[in-house]
């Protein structure tokens, strides 16, 4: 198993958080696993993304170039980043703030208004997690969502345990979502 | 101990508290602004120092005072800062003195930029400041290895009385990867009689020096230090070799274009095309024995160096393997990283060419 992932969205989305999010829980299956983030200038105000590769062999190149996933948060995003999926491959879009669809007819497409569900959930900060979550569930032998949530769990520490149980919602919510946005697509 | 996920420059820092450092002089610099961020805050807990210095020449100097007194003591910048250090190492290498320099390279020359480069292997192994001397310098290709070398940087700095350089990238230091930290053993190490402790009377004074007016005497002093890197050479130098067995094209690359080799390694393997990897780990001293042993076999067709830079490294094969294979050289520099498919299609332009 070798997944080779983007995250791209606007700095401040949890673009790179959400990257390390899943690169721990590889690590905690015992999985071989690299978080490779953009620090360049395009950080500030523009597109950050991280590459994510989640393997059960060694992790070779460290650089995404050929994605089996790709999340969009942002259009620039999904602008920059929607060609490097390889055929087959995954592609999520954040339909809350993007109005195109995908131009792509090779590759699985996910469209999760991942804002309007965070603001249901009351916290528009969780949108990263909803797209994490609709992830998830179509990643079937890649990285459970029990994981993330150890990781999760971890990564917080002791102080903000109490954010767990809306994450884990989120994650559910976004895996909901996954689920009616393939039905209605097929 | 288990794993952890840690950034690059974090797991430099965590590992030199961890191997005895307790001193830590720099200035801020990206990317390698996570060394000394964790040092800030890591080394004062661990009943270390943590200085930001007014410059990098300062910092230099506080870490050559550090070193002349005994102390475990490491700096860190990324290139532009490196080359404001220079004068400082040339004075602590010829005053012999132990300690750890690490390099996080980003594109020059001059300003240059932020992204990773590889541009600055001629300044680590072939001098950078003035004299006659050389750096150990030891170039990790994951997290793991650069924790790994971190530790042992230290004992080769402490054994040799050398200073010794991690030689990264921008790469190297701001990725995530699982790491280790393992529990040790420290060299046998030489007691460090010759610091400047403080004089009681009970021993021949510490002087720590690197001014030697009457020629003779430097040349002297030149020459036990260069006796020394022979020792080095003979017992530090390292490498490794990958599908080197029947490659017909040797690559070589280090640090993180060693694993993007690997990528388009895995590429022309499913094309049929074999190819082989040395990666050279120790800089200086330099693995022409390796080389050189690779450069005899029939199967080997050609060696093609791919570097970060516009080809340094590719001159220190070119001469290790002495005209008996064709050298080519790829690169990219500036910032810009290879990418596995254009390293797989100047591998397949080096086997026509040698077909």
């Amino acid at each position: 198993m070798t997944e080779q992932i983007i995250i791209a969205g606007f700095g401040g989305q949890g673009v790179m958080s959400m990257g390390q999010l899943l690169a721990y829980a590889g690590m905690l299956e015992g999985k071989n696993v690299s978080w490779l983030p953009s620090y360049g200038p395009e950080m500030r105000g523009g597109t950050a993304n991280c590459n994510v590769i989640i393997t059960d062999d060694m992790v070779a190149s460290p650089i995404v170039t050929q994605a089996s996933v790709v999340i969009a948060l942002n259009k620039p995003s999904l602008d920059k980043f929607e060609s490097a999926v390889v055929p087959g491959g995954m592609l999520f879009v954040n339909s809350s703030l993007i109005d195109r669809k995908s131009v792509r007819e090779d590759i699985d497409v996910f469209y999760i208004p991942a804002n309007e569900i965070a603001d249901q959930l009351g916290n528009p900060r969780i949108a990263n997690t909803v797209v994490l979550g609709a992830y998830l569930a179509k990643a079937e032998g890649s990285i459970s969502p029990s994981s993330v949530i150890e990781a999760l769990k971890k990564v917080l520490g002791p102080g903000k345990q109490d954010l767990i149980p809306l994450n884990e919602e989120a994650l559910k919510r976004g895996a909901e979502q996954a689920a009616i946005v393939l039905e209605s697509a097929h | 101990m288990s794993k952890v996920l840690m950034k690059g420059n974090e797991a430099i820092a965590e590992a030199a508290i961890q191997a005895g450092c307790r001193y830590f002089f720099g200035y801020p610099i990206t990317p390698q602004n996570e060394i000394p961020a964790y040092m800030a805050k890591r080394l004062p807990q661990a009943g270390g120092t943590f200085l930001q210095a007014e410059s990098e020449v300062a910092a230099i100097n506080m870490v050559y005072g550090a070193a002349g007194a005994g102390a475990r003591v490491m700096t860190s910048s990324s290139s532009p800062g490196i080359s404001l250090k220079q004068e400082g190492i040339s004075y602590i290498a010829g005053a012999e003195l132990p300690c750890l320099i690490v390099n996080i390279v980003r594109g020059g020359p001059g300003l240059g930029g932020i992204q990773p480069a590889q541009s600055d292997y001629f300044q680590s192994v072939k001098g950078g400041g003035h004299g006659d001397y050389h750096l150990v310098v030891l170039a990790p290709s994951t997290i793991q290895e650069m924790v790994d070398l971190v530790q042992e940087g230290f004992d080769i700095a402490d054994q040799y009385r050398n200073p010794v350089m991690i030689l990264g990238d921008g790469m190297l230091g701001q990725m995530m990867e699982p790491v280790e930290f393992e529990e040790r053993k420290s060299r046998r190490l030489p007691p460090k009689d010759w610091a400047t402790t403080g004089w009681k009377g009970d021993r021949p004074r510490a002087v720590i020096n690197s001014l030697f007016i009457n020629p003779q005497v430097l040349e002297n002093h030149v020459n036990k230090i260069y006796r020394k890197y022979q020792e080095i050479k003979a017992n530090e130098t390292m490498a490794e070799c990958c599908n080197c067995e029947d490659a017909e094209i040797i690559v070589s690359a280090y640090g993180t274009t060693a694993r993007i080799v690997k990528s388009a390694m895995e590429m022309a393997a499913r094309k049929g095309i074999k190819v082989g990897l040395i990666r050279p780990i120790t800089l200086w001293p330099f693995p022409t024995e390796t080389f050189q042993e690779w450069a005899q076999r029939d199967h080997v067709k050609a060696f093609l160096t791919v570097e970060m830079s516009m080809g340094q490294m590719v001159e220190d094969v070119t001469l290790s393997i002495g005209g008996k294979k064709p050298s080519h050289f790829y690169g990219r520099t500036g910032g810009m990283v290879p990418n596995p498919a254009d390293i797989l299609a100047e591998i397949e332009k080096v086997r026509g060419g040698n077909a």
